[in-house]
């Protein structure tokens, strides 16, 4: 079992990441699960999403987990939430930020001891550029790609063609863009 | 004609859509609907499939969700295949025009994505708004996950529409556990499925002008009390047609359901009783205390309604201690769940120790942790040989521990 915790705001896409996630998992053959907890959050509140990933049907419906990866889209929630809560010795955490790896863990207490398991990329910067809006969730799936070494690249790729299909071509390819980037940029 | 709706062999999808996915495949006629979280996308799914010419059906706005069941009977009055969804306060407004509906015998489908009653306001997921329902003559089904609130409101059209049952039908799944939480789903095609619900077939309905019929009529104390036993019979008779109807589903997908499903319960010592997501939480505790030696198992009314007494007493007769999960505030009483439950094992010669929990209220998470936790209570009680705690207990509650009655028996 593979549990993965998001940490977001509203309306950056977190539920839909961990969806496509879940798309492109099922494809391999694994089972999947993608919740959030949210309700009536507004749009910019801080919320989580999760996945589970396992071979076997996926019967735990806990909200708890002691997550394996850690993803923040949000560069601020970083340094606001409890990002570490319930971590293992083992959890990897990949953080959106502008500031480069030391920066950033110079700033966040809670992650001084665990530089070997922290990534940074600036999923917020990616998505700017190649889709025009903060919309951080596509690159921080490519730099969870990168990480996890889960899947190949272009196997991604083109999963995540087959997820988005029904939106117009433009948005597919920036959406590509930044899945690429974000994999070529995570440190 | 529809347009064609792609489907994969394994689809990810949350409750919520699989259950709209249902309603397009089963070519429902009518959706009268005034959306509240968290059911809404199941509508909002619908009417989109109308709008986008996947189905030749009709979308409904209404003011209210009474207007909206009002709707329903009217258009399944008139001869159509009918559905629906609500939550909560919703599914409040709702009830008045639920006694209607069943009291008209009108197999309406209605999917409920279960959510907390206010006050305080809530929108997350527990039974306040299932239990509501629990004597308004409606057949009640529960899906644990989400490909099961996909076969369940299947089956729910062919249950209701049958021609010896002719019953409204509830299917159930919990708020966010199930309704926004994605899993994988092996859904039928659009032939298969259709094929398996089969083309609606009207009895007395009101748009065929040749033969009028009267709906709602009054009826005083001279018939009223023969009207409502024979719905209560049509319900209780129900039982046989729901086991053949999930028989049918099984060879179709190799998903077989049963009224009551019962896991790990071959040998089982101390057995759990639960709806809902927490069913398979609970599954995943006995399983891993089972590794530990502890024989521990799960049952679960997948029927609500009618209330399966003599499966469910067939499945716990043989076990030493029961703990009855009420994911519902029981309002100054012991939970509904452990009221039926225990009165079904009070017929039997063995009369295991039955404790009841209230948990969950809210959307208050259940953890495996927890579900273990209240195993080995029951474990303890075995032990014992009595029960060694109040009868009612709260799970999952901060600040001191709430509890009440203690048991007479040694």
């Amino acid at each position: 079992m593979v549990e993965i915790r998001w940490h977001s705001r509203a309306g950056q896409g977190a539920v839909t990441g961990a969806k496509g996630l879940g798309d492109v998992v099922s494809t391999t053959g694994k089972e999947i699960q993608a919740f959030a907890l949210y309700g009536s959050a507004k749009r910019g509140a801080a919320m989580r999403a999760y996945n589970r990933i396992d071979d076997q049907k996926i019967i735990n419906h806990e909200k708890f987990m002691l997550p394996d990866y850690v993803l923040v889209i949000d560069p601020a929630l970083a340094f606001t939430d409890n990002i570490t809560e319930n971590d293992k010795p083992t959890t990897r955490y990949i953080i959106t930020t502008h500031l480069n790896k030391e920066e950033l863990i110079k700033g966040i207490p809670a992650l001084q001891g665990k530089e070997d398991r922290v990534f940074a990329v600036d999923c917020m910067q990616i998505s700017l550029d190649t889709i025009g809006r903060a919309v951080p969730n596509a690159p921080m799936l490519g730099a969870f790609v990168k990480v996890s070494g889960m899947f190949e690249l272009d196997y991604f790729l083109e999963s995540m063609k087959r997820v988005l299909s029904k939106f117009p071509q433009k948005i597919i390819d920036s959406n590509m863009d930044a899945i690429t980037r974000a994999y070529n940029e995570v440190k | 004609m529809a347009e064609k709706y792609e489907i994969k062999e394994i689809e990810v999808w949350d409750g919520n859509y699989a259950m709209s996915q249902a309603l397009r495949q089963a070519q429902v006629d009518v959706v009268a609907a005034y959306p509240i979280t968290p059911s809404t996308p199941i509508v909002e799914n619908y009417g989109n499939y109308v709008a986008n010419g996947y189905i030749d059906g009709e979308f409904v706005m209404v003011e209210s969700e009474h207007a909206a069941m009002s709707g329903c009977v009217g258009a399944a009055a008139a001869g159509g295949r009918v559905a629906t969804a609500t939550s909560s306060q919703g599914f409040a407004l709702m009830v008045e025009v639920l006694y209607q509906a069943s009291g008209m015998r009108l197999p309406i489908v209605l999917t409920v994505a279960n959510r907390a009653l206010a006050s305080p306001l809530n929108v997350r997921g527990d039974h306040s708004d299932m239990y509501l329902g629990r004597d308004a003559g409606w057949i009640q089904l529960d899906a644990f996950n989400a490909e099961e609130a996909y076969d369940m409101t299947l089956c729910a059209f062919k249950i209701g529409e049958h021609l010896d049952v002719r019953l409204p039908v509830m299917v159930h799944q919990d708020g966010f556990l199930t309704s926004h939480t994605a899993q994988n789903v092996h859904p039928l095609s659009d032939e298969e499925a259709y094929g398996f619900v089969g083309d609606y077939k009207c009895v007395d309905e009101m748009l065929d002008f040749t033969r009028p019929v009267t709906y709602g009529a009054q009826t005083e104390e001279d018939w009223h009390f023969e009207h409502k036993a024979k719905q209560h019979k049509a319900l209780m008779d129900s039982r046989t047609i729901i086991d053949e109807i999930f028989a049918e589903y099984g060879k179709l997908t190799k998903r077989t359901y049963k009224r009551v499903e019962s896991y790990h319960m071959e040998d089982a010592e101390v057995a759990i009783v639960a709806l809902g997501s927490s069913v398979e939480t609970c599954r995943l505790a006995a399983e891993e205390l089972r590794a530990e030696g502890i024989k521990a198992g799960v049952v679960a009314p997948r029927c609500f309604r009618p209330f399966p007494f003599d499966l469910i007493r067939e499945a716990l007769k043989d076990v030493k201690a029961i703990a009855c999960l009420d994911r519902s505030s029981p309002g100054g009483a012991m939970g509904a769940l452990f009221n039926e439950v225990s009165a079904a094992l009070y017929s039997t010669q063995s009369r295991p120790m039955v404790t009841n929990f209230i948990y969950g209220l809210g959307g208050r998470d259940f953890s495996v942790k927890e579900a273990k936790r209240i195993f080995m209570e029951q474990k303890a009680h075995v032990d014992a040989g009595h029960i060694t705690t109040p009868i009612q207990q709260f799970s999952g509650l901060r600040g001191p521990k709430l509890g009440f009655f203690e048991t007479k028996r040694s």
